[in-house]
């Protein structure tokens, strides 16, 4: 039964990644990155349900409250990039380009 | 006092006068005060000197009565260099023996009253510039005392550079004049040139023996245990004494080197620093007396030295120039004492040559500083302005050229006599043609200077009592010098120089005498006829001597030669050294500057700034290791 959770998450964490590096507009990439985070956190729950004991849920319920924040972060760091360049299409966002 | 704390007392007087200064930029420019100083210091050397010789002569006296003759030579040292052992790897220290002892007191003497004669030749030099001349002066009287008491061939190569470096300073004393300059460059590399042959003969020696150390040296040579090459190592260390004692073919910086002041030429280019060789040799003596090849090679050397600096002396204007190959001639007179045995007549030849030509220096020093020329033709008559002086160069030039109550006759019948004795026909007959040659140069100069029948311009005086002085001095030992051909107070001078009891200065064959005087008194009479009467013309002479005159007038051609293997073999390595530099060196330094641009320009292109590049490389990465980790682990 392990290995269903495990191949839901993996399932889960390739699709937030396609995600992430597939989609264009920011708000699309913090939502992958919301299910890569989400992929780990089944896993973290299918080990402890399976044997590795409660460090598994404490962890979880610590990523999920982190998880929270760090969207709170991202979209207002997303929200001040609209307002100075009027986009958040990642492609137009490369003043780091060598 | 023991004998080495009179012998660092000697040391510490010039080395404190020279700190002093060295350290003290306002007394220095302070001239006169700076003068005061360096005559202090110098004094006290001298008295200490002074007390040292006298000492260690009655002492060897008193020694010698008692029919004995106890080694007088004692070493004290410091560790310096330390390495794994019993023993130092080097030492710093005084080594007290009758031959240190009497080279302290000539260096102290001369030193002090060229310092004394200076304070006047000197007068109108600016402030500053004496107070450097007399920092130079207590820096090299230190440093030539350290070079005579040095019991190690390591602080004896130290104090050998310390002259040698004094010199330089010295000679460049006027240093706006080009040539004075050129010449202290000269001197240095010239001199330079025979150092590196010495320090090699020194480093190979102590690879040889473990020790620098005299006493241990002449200990081990003493009881039969001689190193393989020493041929070779004693040759190396010989070819330093070339250098410094202007022997041939390392001769042609001395001449040149009287572009310095003429004090200075009298302290360090003729009685003092150019000894130092003649010295090298005579303290380093029991080594270079278990290789007689080498002895050989310094005889014969020493003999054409002396032969060849006479034969250039003579076509000479430049009154300095006259003394220099002088010297040149007289240090080759010592070697050559030194190569035949006869150790006890080169010292003694080395010390009273130190009066007597520092007394002809400072004498046409005198000579110059009235008639503001060097150029003999240019003086003339000068004996009646400046009495004194001709008086007191005369003395000097009987004195050099050997004529009978004067000093230099005993040491120079005392050199021949032991070349003749040890049966080195060939340089005794280019030392006893140098007798002649030596009388008429020297004549020459007398006659062209102070007689003759032209008269200097302007007008001529005695210098001051504080140049006269010296003078004076000088001339009363260069009489005086003449009692060390016998038994003074007890001893001969090779007695006291540690010979066995009844050491005297060889006599030669009866007929020794006359014929060497002889030769001086012709050498005289010629001079005085082709110079003061003019019934011989000296253009005559010249025209029969042929191309030989124009050809000396250049030095033989050595300057030129040497000058143009310098040039080429400089040049030669400038243009290797440039290809190498500019196609090798600069190439591969081009080549790497060029790949690092180039790569940077490529690899910037990565750099896209967009994030998720920077993701996918991330991804990419890490799916690369899992594989291979899949794979390998």
């Amino acid at each position: 039964m392990l290995q269903a959770y495990l191949l839901l998450a993996a399932a889960m964490f390739a699709i937030g990644l396609f995600g992430v590096l597939t989609r264009r507009n920011a708000v699309g990439i913090l939502l992958g990155l919301e299910l890569m985070l989400n992929a780990v956190n089944i896993n973290l729950v299918a080990f402890a349900r399976f044997g590795a004991g409660v460090g598994g849920w404490v962890l979880t319920l610590f990523t999920i409250a982190i998880t929270v924040t760090e969207v709170a972060v991202g979209l207002a760091i997303v929200i001040v990039i609209f307002r100075v360049r009027r986009t958040v299409d990642a492609d137009h966002l490369h003043l780091l380009r060598g | 006092m023991t004998e080495p704390e009179l012998a660092l007392l000697v040391l510490a007087g010039p080395f404190g006068a020279a700190l002093l200064l060295g350290c003290c930029p306002p007394l220095r420019r302070a001239g006169r005060v700076a003068a005061v100083v360096s005559l202090a210091g110098v004094g006290v050397a001298l008295v200490a000197a002074l007390r040292l010789v006298s000492w260690l002569w009655l002492a060897g006296a008193q020694a010698l009565a008692q029919g004995g003759g106890p080694t007088r030579e004692v070493a004290v040292t410091l560790p310096w260099l330390l390495q794994a052992g019993p023993a130092p790897l080097a030492t710093v220290g005084v080594y007290v023996d009758p031959l240190a002892a009497a080279m302290a007191a000539l260096v102290a003497l001369v030193a002090g009253l060229v310092q004394l004669y200076s304070l006047g030749y000197l007068a109108d030099e600016p402030p500053a510039a004496l107070g450097r001349y007399y920092l130079y002066q207590s820096l090299f009287a230190f440093a030539m005392l350290g070079l005579v008491f040095a019991p190690n061939f390591l602080q004896l190569f130290v104090f050998w550079e310390l002259v040698g470096l004094c010199s330089y300073l010295l000679i460049g004393f006027y240093y706006q004049r080009p040539a004075a300059a050129r010449a202290a460059v000269k001197a240095f590399w010239v001199t330079k040139l025979g150092d590196v042959g010495f320090l090699l003969g020194i480093v190979l020696l102590w690879g040889a023996t473990g020790t620098f150390e005299f006493d241990t040296l002449f200990r081990a040579v003493g009881s039969g245990t001689v190193p393989v090459n020493l041929a070779l190592y004693m040759a190396l260390i010989y070819l330093g004494a070339v250098g410094k004692s202007a022997q041939f073919p390392l001769h042609v910086w001395l001449p040149d080197a009287m572009e310095g002041p003429t004090p200075v030429s009298a302290l360090i280019h003729a009685a003092t620093m150019v000894t130092a060789g003649v010295f090298l040799v005579a303290r380093a003596y029991p080594l270079f007396a278990a290789v007689p090849t080498i002895l050989g090679v310094i005889v014969w050397v020493g003999a054409f030295t002396a032969f060849l600096a006479a034969t250039l002396a003579v076509g000479q204007r430049d009154i300095k120039r006259v003394l220099a190959y002088s010297t040149v001639s007289q240090l080759g007179y010592m070697m050559a004492a030194l190569g035949a045995g006869t150790l006890g007549a080169g010292v003694l030849h080395l010390l009273l040559h130190g009066f007597f030509k520092a007394l002809l220096f400072l004498a046409a020093g005198a000579v110059i500083h009235a008639v503001h020329t060097n150029d003999m033709w240019a003086m003339g008559r000068l004996a009646r302005a400046m009495p004194k002086t001709a008086l007191v160069f005369v003395v000097g030039t009987l004195a050099l050229a050997g004529v009978p109550p004067f000093s230099g006759f005993v040491s120079k019948e005392a050199i021949l006599a032991g070349v003749w004795e040890a049966g080195l026909r060939g340089p005794f007959v280019l030392l006893a043609a140098t007798v002649f040659l030596t009388a008429f140069y020297m004549f020459r100069a007398v006659f062209a200077t102070f007689f003759g029948r032209r008269t200097a311009g302007g007008h001529p005086h005695d210098p001051p009592a504080v140049m006269m002085s010296p003078l004076w001095l000088l001339a009363m030992l260069s009489v005086a010098g003449v009692a060390l051909g016998g038994a003074v107070l007890g001893q001969t001078f090779p007695e006291y120089l540690g010979g066995a009891r009844g050491a005297a200065l060889p006599h030669g064959p009866g007929w020794l005498t006359p014929v060497s005087v002889g030769l001086a008194l012709a050498g005289l009479v010629l001079a005085w006829l082709v110079y003061q009467r003019e019934a011989v013309s000296a253009d005559a002479l010249v025209r029969a001597l042929g191309p030989l005159p124009a050809w000396a007038a250049q030095g033989y051609g050595l300057d030129a030669l040497y000058t143009a293997l310098y040039r080429g073999a400089v040049l030669a390595l400038g243009r290797l050294v440039g290809w190498i530099d500019r196609y090798l060196v600069d190439g591969v330094v081009n080549v790497a500057s060029a790949a690092t641009l180039r790569a940077g320009a490529e690899l910037r292109r990565l750099q896209t700034g967009r994030a998720q590049d920077y993701l996918y490389g991330v991804t990419a990465g890490l799916l690369l290791i899992l594989v291979f980790w899949r794979l390998w682990a």
